[in-house]
């Protein structure tokens, strides 16, 4: 308590802690909540990305992003990156307009808000007259086209957001020079497309969304060429040597239109209907691609029939009789294509195809037959099945680490070998000082393994324990699996799956060993696989043990879901991580914790009945100990709480109603209700959170007591070899934490190498500790006479620690949600606490061992405790002695789910969800900071235009 | 055995030196005595440091009544109720007639034959609005038996009145220690959780730290019926005047809270089971060089608790010190010995 009243009187500690400690918020992996935007600059080759909070993210090779928030917090709608500048143009739903410019500032790029503006018109206006529809920077860079839905055109000066109002281009001018027979005042509502002649800079292509197109003329202020369409337009896209243009329209249409010196055309060329003859839906925007060969590269967004397909997501791209319709997941925000960035070129060809779609990016290789999808190196889609459960593994040695890539590498040989298109800017970030990997686990049964090193978060390789068992799912039943002679040709790209076959498959904790490859994971039916890394595919029986948690306490029944099934016979198994026995807790809960001793081969689970250890080398179940209060009837029943199972019995119902629609529409398909049945999901978890707040809220003031409710729920297992007997014999040992504020300590015998498959491992339990205080036991920990942590198995074997101090005495530190308290070892005295809850009404969420280095000095290092608390506050707690030496707020207290996915690093950094698709990456350490640093320069100014805009004498300026 | 001496009132000088005068003119070098006065009102209150001696030097008038006792004899026991019938006998005004008249505790019997069950404390340093309760949880089978919510108090500030969120009592359990102690009521204000304040706290928060310190839980209420307060007479002892009626005196409920943790360390102590064995309590590890102090603390502080009452008014004092140098935070053996004071049972 003193501790608390009287911090900091030790100004060398001071000084010290400063050197160490450094809370940053550095950088964020995945892939942007709910997207609403995407710009492209062909000059900067770099992809800008807005979302519906205000967030703008700007993306280039990888390592190269920046990211920038709006103030408003309103939903980006459009986003135009101004020609031959590292500047953007971002328009918000609150008809603002922002603009951005990419300045580099001591060595690295920084992206900064320059100005905002709103449009306004005369007074007594309605606010129509100037909601902006459509942004053109001109290709000057000097002024901004406006159109709004009033049909005025407002010209703005860049960079000083002046409304030039001599220059607004009104409807009543427009009409001037169009025959009144067909055209009257209401053709000219609302702006829907602006685009500037691909050739001559002095004029620009505006259509109106009734239907009528005009060419207009900046120079004289003149309409020089109209075209009247019948359908409602949707967008325009001029042909690279402007003499053709091409209008999409409202019905599923698009149009070619020839622009001549004949000003009298106003009949289109073509006129086609892709998916026709019956409705379609709206094409919304269309690219014509010229290539060398004369056949164009038409792609287009939408169209598809309205009755049949309509719910799709889609892209199609036609090339002569070869044509696809990319079908996605979740809606299509927007797209663009890369196409030849020499100037002097004379066709476009088309390189990529990039889409956004609302959960996922997908680049598609328009130059490799087959058109494959490209590995983006960056925006991974986290979330693709919902996330479960997360584990960080610093460190890993290169030939472990290389072995995952080439297994991974086996798994994405259909992605295309284009090098990743969007390659602006330089990352100048020093190489990451390690190589670090987060495994995420899935509710669909997978494993996912990233490559957390540096700021792009990649995926390396994908494990998936499903096939270790018989699911409802027919592998058969594969709905991309489409006919050559289907129509539409659709074909499904992208990961985004958020629907799992079965929930019991979900993944709920890892544990990987990086030294020897072994890797244990276990899931939500109570399964625990134990694999090991192979380089080679293979064909081979998983063996199978029951671990029977309840030993011989009668009279339960178990109600909650059953075990899965298991797949009987040799199972074929891809290089990688290839499980060889299966571990099944019965009855078949959730497991609550895992641990791995590689070195001893014993792998430890627990779960809420109590906790077992199975000897994976001789597989062989060594002893199961039941922590279930004999009165706790709840935590047979399975879920552990009712709100959790009615959202889980919701989203389980979706599930079933989902599944029925597919089968009996096959061809429909996921996609079309993904995100309706996501909306009605949120929705209802909505209701009940809303039902909840609407009853009165009280606390119920109650000191804990041994028949509570899931006292038994094991939440830590700890191997160690210490001093458990007596204090001049050290032996392995197993340590179990539960929710009812008991440890328990086993003694193993675990036989020496030569004997290791002929004796067995034997138990016995040595100690049980009840914390007075009852609350959950979320950590334990063993310090060495050098009160320094034990080393991770294998790793003094590796050379990669010191042996630990066998010598001076053991301490014991049991960590509850509420308290920290160290206890000697073997004979069992508590020595130290600090208290949390008690002083500050906060509890411990996560809590982990970290190694902070001194910025200032390579050779000072210091292990402390890193603590995560139920409001979201971090705080560092020094070892042995657990003084409080900094605390920082990292996650809102409110964002329940962004504390839970909390993961620590053994250096001092940290992940958290801050959606169901990104990680915030933080840094509590002044050494290991991974974040973006990149420079954005100007490329060199091409001798008289560029690709996109040629032909402006301007272009000349830049350099 | 008596003697009389004289000191420079201007120039007291410093307790230390003092202290070796006490042991020079009664010829006891090398015993340890434990030093008392009587205080205008006529308490027995103890000089063990700088402040409280020249406090008393003050109060002199001019003569200062100063009692000695051996350390050694005395065990804080004998200490403790000798001093209250001395006090009695001795001393014609005693500390608070109001609690004297209430419950004349020690003719009742010794303390230490009953287990309390809750207790109203430190009522000489709380406005007299408020109210101190410790609930003892160990030891009974009863639930604590209440519920908390959200609510909004008035409060006055500089600016006038302001409706500020405060915690509340929402429901007593029948038959729950809360309840049966009728010192707790539905609506009552909670203001601190064994010493900590509670407001900026969310609702979940103050529920953990009361579940946290459940074994030991004292909080400290504003109570919604005021009509039951201690009445106390315009004298009132140390520092109950620094008290205002709106907010708890700042310094003094972290003093408290931090000598109320130390105590509660003496009946939080896990159990441990070895090979099977019988449970156990975990004793304390031999104290290194840092705990010693925390330690001695623990083994005064036991026989306190169990032994009884020292006046009141000493407490007082050491707050009132205390609030002037912070200084006083650390505590000395003796001190520690302080907390149980003013202490109303209810059997």
């Amino acid at each position: 308590m003193r501790r608390f009243l009287r911090p900091g009187h030790d100004p060398v500690r001071e000084r010290l802690k400063r050197d160490l400690f450094q809370f940053n918020k550095t950088v964020e992996h995945g892939f942007p909540h709910q997207p609403s935007a995407l710009g492209y600059s062909p000059f900067l080759r770099l992809m800008a990305i807005g979302t519906r909070s205000g967030a703008i993210k700007l993306y280039g090779a990888p390592g190269v992003e920046f990211m920038g928030l709006h103030e408003e917090n309103n939903t980006v709608m459009q986003i135009h990156f101004i020609p031959d500048q590292c500047q953007l143009v971002t328009l918000l739903d609150d008809n603002s307009l922002h603009l951005w410019s990419l300045k580099q500032h001591g060595g690295t790029s920084e992206l900064r808000e320059e100005h905002r503006f709103t449009l306004k018109g005369p007074p007594g206006s309605p606010p129509s007259a100037t909601q902006v529809t459509a942004v053109l920077p001109h290709s000057s860079w000097e002024v901004l086209y406006l159109g709004t839905e009033s049909g005025n055109i407002f010209v703005v000066e860049l960079p000083s957001f002046r409304v030039l109002e001599d220059r607004t281009i009104t409807p009543e001018a427009v009409l001037q020079r169009i025959p009144e027979d067909n055209c009257n005042r209401r053709s000219c509502e609302l702006v829907e497309a602006l685009r500037e002649h691909p050739k001559n800079p002095g004029q620009i292509l505006i259509g109106y969304s009734r239907g009528l197109i005009v060419l207009w003329d900046l120079q004289n202020n003149k309409a020089t060429h109209h075209f009247l369409g019948s359908q409602q337009l949707e967008n325009l896209y001029w042909q690279r040597d402007g003499s053709k243009f091409i209008s999409c329209h409202y019905d599923g249409s698009y149009s070619q239109w020839p622009v001549s010196s004949d000003s009298r055309q106003s009949e289109p060329l073509e006129n086609t209907v892709p998916y026709g003859p019956f409705p379609c839906k709206a094409i919304s925007k269309i690219y014509w691609q010229t290539t060398k060969n004369g056949l164009p590269y038409i792609i287009f967004q939408g169209g598809m029939p309205r009755a049949s397909y309509g719910d799709r997501h889609s892209i199609s791209v036609i090339h002569g009789s070869q044509q696809t319709a990319f079908d996605f997941t979740s809606r299509v925000i927007d797209f663009f294509i890369i196409f030849s960035s020499d100037p002097a070129a004379e066709f476009d060809d088309p390189s990529a195809l990039v889409v956004l779609a609302e959960e996922e990016l997908v680049v598609i290789d328009l130059k490799s037959a087959g058109w494959p999808a490209v590995h983006p190196p960056y925006l991974a889609s986290l979330h693709c099945s919902a996330i479960t459960c997360s584990h960080h593994v610093s460190n890993i040695p290169l030939k472990l680490w290389e072995r995952i890539i080439s297994a991974g590498s086996k798994q994405n040989i259909h992605y295309s070998s284009m090098p990743w298109p969007i390659d602006g800017g330089t990352n100048i970030a020093p190489d990451p000082p390690q190589r670090d990997l987060l495994l995420t686990g899935h509710e669909d049964g997978t494993v996912r393994f990233w490559d957390a090193s540096g700021v792009c978060l990649h995926l390396l390789y994908k494990l998936s324990t499903v096939r270790v068992f018989l699911t409802d799912a027919d592998p058969n039943d594969n709905m991309n699996t489409l006919g050559e002679d289907e129509w539409p040709p659709l074909r499904k790209v992208g990961t985004f799956d958020p629907y799992s076959d079965d929930p019991r498959l979900g993944i709920q904790k890892i544990y990987l060993c990086k030294y020897s490859g072994y890797l244990a994971v276990a899931g939500t039916a109570g399964q625990v696989l134990v694999m090991e890394l192979n380089d080679e595919d293979a064909e081979h029986v998983v063996d199978h043990a029951e671990a029977d948690l309840l030993q011989d306490q009668e009279g339960y029944r178990w109600k909650g879901h059953e075990k899965l099934k298991t797949r009987d016979g040799p199972v074929r198994f891809e290089a990688g991580f290839q499980p060889f026995v299966l571990v099944q807790c019965q009855p078949p809960a959730v497991v609550t914790s895992l641990a791995l001793h590689s070195e001893w081969r014993l792998v430890a689970f627990g779960t809420s009945h109590g906790f077992g250890l199975f000897d994976h080398q001789q597989k062989r179940l060594v002893f199961v100990k039941c922590t279930l209060h004999p009165s706790d009837q709840l935590a047979l029943e399975g879920p552990l709480s009712r709100v959790k199972s009615l959202k889980k019995s919701l989203r389980q119902s979706f599930r079933r109603i989902r599944r029925s629609r597919v089968s009996s529409r096959k061809r429909r398909g996921g996609g079309g209700n993904a995100s309706e049945v996501q909306e009605a999901n949120a929705k209802f978890d909505q209701d009940v959170l809303q039902e909840m707040e609407l009853a009165p809220v009280q606390r119920k003031i109650e000191a804990r007591s041994a028949e509570d409710s899931f006292t038994g729920f094991v939440r830590t297992l700890y191997f160690a070899d210490t001093f458990l007997r007596d204090s001049s014999r050290h032996c392995p040992s197993l340590w179990a934490g539960t929710n009812g504020g008991t440890v328990y300590a086993f003694c193993l015998r675990v036989p020496p190498a030569e004997r290791r498959m002929d004796e067995p491992v034997r138990a016995e339990q040595a100690k049980e500790i009840q914390l007075m205080h009852r609350a959950p036991v979320v950590g334990i920990l063993v310090l060495d006479g050098r009160s320094t942590p034990l080393p991770e198995p294998l790793e003094v074997a590796h050379d990669l620690s010191k042996s630990p101090d066998m010598q001076g005495s053991h301490q014991l530190l049991v960590v509850s949600e509420e308290q920290f308290k160290v206890f000697t070892l073997p004979k069992v005295s508590s020595k130290l606490k600090l208290k949390l809850t008690a002083l500050e009404g906060c509890r411990v969420r996560k809590v982990t061992v970290a190694n902070f280095g001194s910025c200032k000095t390579d050779d000072y290092s210091e292990n402390d405790l890193a603590v995560l608390t139920n409001l979201g506050d971090i705080q560092i707690i020094s070892l042995p002695f657990l003084k409080l030496q900094i605390r920082y707020p990292c996650i809102r207290k409110e964002d329940v789910s962004g504390i839970a996915s909390c993961v620590f690093t053994k250096y001092g950094q940290g992940f958290y969800l801050i959606s169901p698709s990104e990680f915030e990456r933080f840094s509590l350490s002044t050494k290991w900071l991974v974040e973006p640093r990149c420079i954005v320069d100007m490329p060199e100014a091409t001798t008289n235009n560029h690709v996109h805009k040629p032909g402006t004498e301007n272009a000349a300026r830049i350099s | 055995e008596f003697r009389r001496f004289s000191l420079e009132r201007s120039k007291p000088g410093k307790f230390e030196e003092f202290y070796g005068l006490l042991q020079h003119v009664h010829k006891i070098p090398n015993v340890d005595v434990l030093v008392g006065y009587t205080d205008i009102h006529g308490d027995l209150l103890p000089i063990n440091n700088d402040d409280n001696y020249h406090k008393a030097v003050s109060t002199a008038n001019p003569l200062l009544r100063i009692f000695i006792q051996r350390k050694e004899d005395a065990d804080y026991s004998a200490f403790g109720t000798d001093t209250m019938t001395r006090k009695k006998n001795v001393l014609s005004n005693v500390l608070r007639p109001d609690n004297h008249k209430k419950k004349p505790h020690i003719v009742i019997s010794m303390p230490q034959d009953f287990r309390p069950v809750s207790s109203i404390i430190d009522v000489d340093i709380l406005p007299e609005t408020h109210r101190r309760v410790r609930l003892y949880k160990y030891g009974t089978d009863k639930p604590l038996g209440f519920y908390i919510r959200d609510g909004s108090s008035v409060r006055v500030t500089p600016h006038g009145l302001e409706k500020v969120p405060g915690i509340f009592i929402s429901r007593l359990v029948p038959g729950g220690l809360a309840q049966s102690t009728g010192l707790l009521a539905v609506n009552d204000e909670v203001l601190e959780v064994n010493g900590i304040e509670v407001s900026g706290k969310s609702l979940d928060q103050v529920t953990d730290m009361m579940i946290a310190n459940s074994r030991n839980l004292i909080i400290t209420v504003r109570p919604a019926n005021q009509r039951n307060n201690v009445v106390r007479n315009s004298r009132t002892s140390g520092s109950s005047g620094q008290s205002t009626e709106s907010s708890l005196p700042s310094s003094t409920p972290n003093v408290l809270g931090s000598l109320l943790q130390g105590e509660e360390e003496s009946d939080e102590e896990d159990i441990i089971i070895e090979d099977s064995g019988e449970p156990q309590h975990i004793p304390k590890a031999a104290p290194a060089s840092e705990s010693i102090e925390s330690l001695s603390q623990i083994e005064l502080l036991h026989e306190s608790t169990q032994n009884g009452f020292l006046p009141s008014s000493e407490m007082s004092l050491n707050h009132s010190t205390g609030s002037i140098s912070m200084e006083y935070e650390a505590p000395e053996p003796g001190r520690k010995s302080l907390e149980e004071d003013g202490t109303i049972i209810t059997l």
